[in-house]
């Protein structure tokens, strides 16, 4: 498997206010498939991500990615790993105000002390694969929310990543648009092999996941069908 | 710096704006370098154009020319020391002066005996002893319309004085330098006294490069000094230096803390882009690189903005103000200005460091 999260458990603040993000979180994904964890905001979702994305150490447990263990690494090893065998996909607007489309893909080569130029290539596939060939000069500023989330997934495929890490992807979107964006998301997962952890709270994008997880206070558990999770978190707007 | 110069292109109003208040400053510091060159010049040049080494001073004026007193004997057997190549005796006095013609003029009258080492090398008429009473003045005065043969009247004393010659003799004090012969001196100086022909000012002195000048001091009651460091002994010239290097010194801060709030402001605005570059790998390292490297373009196009007009103007100034621009001043002021800049960048960003990749990461953890 590529992402494997074993017994993770995460605690912010100290005393009383003691707050248990991750309890005992494990969690295995492989390649090509697409997990989704849904949840209210507050249940330890972006946790996951943080410390499935080595953007935090757990204060207990196991993370290993693509065969590597990152628990004990440190802030500049976390770094490494994060730009060589992850993909990350934020909420909405987390690209590079100064770049261009094209540019916003070259960046996590340049990042990995590579020539920009020598993905260019690369690049425009990937911007063609998420239907952007007609937006490679534009700026974020000019593009719209959909389109700045296909340059995010994008961008996030970019340095063929073990591990892909979604957060939030249609939090700014209209419904059709995130259809389109989900879609999108299990496609590349399964063209690229990739293992992708998709945190969201929007109960409708959620048939195109493999398998479904449901955090709650800190607790990671499979969710049996559909209408349960509308029952735990009813889908807004 | 594949980022930094995007960024720089893509808000370049506002690094053009900083970029222009940092050129303006390096303007002002050129224009200042030149000035304080040039100032500091029109005081001391004439004692930088004497063929000498060191000077005596007696050991109680404290290095003062006017109050500096040195006997015959003194000069004489200072001749004679061991480490002394030469030595002569020279006067050093400021007066105030008309010519035959009304015209005003101050001068510094250096006396020096006509056939020592001091004596300068005229570029027109007669060299120092020609006639009794002959001067010669320095080319800022024949610039004035004072010609040979014209008289120069000293005020007060009224001693009379006939210029045989003009050199190139330099400033003292911010007035010219006008060269006498020792005996014409030393009775505009002291009057018509008995001693007045066994005292001077001063000896110069041309020292062997292994000369013991604490030797020299006790041995004759004297206190001998580099001539760059008599440079001090003319009037104004340390308040003068300092001043300049004071306000320099303040453009240097205003530059750095500019530069350093322009940084601060720039960082703080793109705390979520940097947070989003560091949640893709990048290190710190790189960051600081990226944004010194922002630095650095900005301040050095401000700084060669600022060389630029600064010599533009500078040579625009013409002769009314003392301005030299030279290399080596003009250069290592900017280069300051620029350190300054730098370091204020420097200090500005490394908040850059303390940005944590978590906030890439949306909503409630």
């Amino acid at each position: 498997m590529t992402l494997r999260l074993d017994t993770v458990s995460l605690t912010y603040g100290d005393g009383d206010e003691q707050v248990r993000a991750l309890d005992e979180v494990s969690l295995e994904v492989h390649p090509g498939e697409l997990v989704a964890v849904v949840g209210p905001s507050g249940s330890g979702k972006s946790s996951l991500l943080a410390v499935a994305g080595a953007l935090q150490t757990p204060d207990a447990g196991q993370v290993v990615i693509d065969s590597v263990e990152v628990t004990r690494a440190s802030k500049t090893e976390r770094a490494r790993i994060r730009r060589e065998r992850i993909g990350f996909v934020f909420q909405s607007d987390n690209l590079i105000p100064s770049l261009t489309v094209l540019e916003q893909l070259l960046l996590p080569l340049y990042l990995r002390g590579k020539r920009p130029r020598q993905g260019r290539d690369a690049a425009l596939r990937l911007l063609e694969e998420v239907g952007l060939s007609h937006r490679v000069r534009h700026r974020p500023h000019q593009l719209s929310g959909g389109e700045r989330q296909r340059v995010g997934i994008a961008r996030a495929l970019m340095n063929r990543p073990a591990v892909l890490l979604v957060d939030e992807p249609t939090s700014a979107l209209d419904h059709r648009r995130s259809r389109d964006i989900v879609e999108l998301l299990a496609k590349e997962t399964a063209t690229h092999q990739v293992a992708t952890v998709m945190v969201t709270h929007d109960h409708s994008i959620l048939h195109h996941a493999d398998r479904i997880l449901s955090m709650e206070d800190g607790r990671l558990r499979p969710l049996e069908s559909r209408t349960s999770a509308a029952a735990v978190d009813p889908p807004r707007g | 710096m594949f980022l930094a110069l995007r960024e720089l292109r893509f808000a370049k109003g506002r690094f053009a704006l900083v970029g222009i208040v940092i050129g303006l400053i390096a303007t002002l510091v050129v224009l200042l370098s030149g000035l304080a060159t040039g100032l500091v010049d029109d005081g001391i040049a004439g004692l930088r154009a004497l063929p000498a080494t060191h000077i005596a001073f007696d050991e109680d004026a404290d290095t003062s020319f006017s109050s500096s007193v040195i006997e015959r004997s003194t000069w004489e057997a200072l001749a004679e020391a061991p480490g002394v190549e030469a030595a002569a005796p020279l006067g050093n006095t400021l007066f105030n002066a008309r010519t035959d013609k009304d015209l005003p003029v101050n001068l510094a009258l250096f006396g020096v005996e006509p056939d020592s080492f001091l004596a300068p090398a005229v570029t027109e008429g007669e060299p120092l002893g020609a006639a009794p009473d002959g001067i010669v003045i320095a080319d800022t005065i024949a610039d004035l319309g004072v010609g040979i043969g014209d008289q120069i009247r000293l005020d007060v004393v009224g001693t009379t004085l006939t210029v045989v010659g003009i050199a190139p003799t330099g400033t003292y004090g911010h007035v010219p330098v006008v060269y006498a012969p020792l005996d014409v001196w030393q009775q505009a100086s002291f009057g018509h006294t008995d001693d007045a022909a066994d005292r001077v000012s001063t000896v110069a002195l041309r020292l062997t490069d292994d000369a013991d000048v604490a030797a020299l001091d006790t041995a004759h009651h004297v206190q001998v000094v580099t001539l760059r460091e008599s440079f001090h002994s003319s009037p104004g010239y340390t308040e003068e230096t300092r001043t300049m290097q004071m306000i320099q010194l303040a453009l240097y801060l205003i530059s750095a803390v500019l530069v350093g709030a322009f940084f601060v402001v720039w960082t703080v605005q793109r705390r979520q882009e940097i947070g989003v570059l560091k949640a893709l790998g990048a290190t710190d390292r790189l960051l600081l690189r990226e944004t010194l490297g922002q630095g650095a373009i900005i301040i050095g196009a401000a700084a060669g903005f600022g060389l630029l007009v600064g010599v533009l103007l500078g040579s625009a100034v013409g002769d009314q103000v003392p301005f030299t621009l030279s290399l080596g001043p003009v250069l290592s002021s900017i280069g300051s200005l620029a350190l300054a800049g730098m370091i204020g960048a420097a200090f500005a960003i490394r908040r850059i460091t303390t940005v944590d990749p978590l906030i890439a990461l949306g909503g409630s953890r």
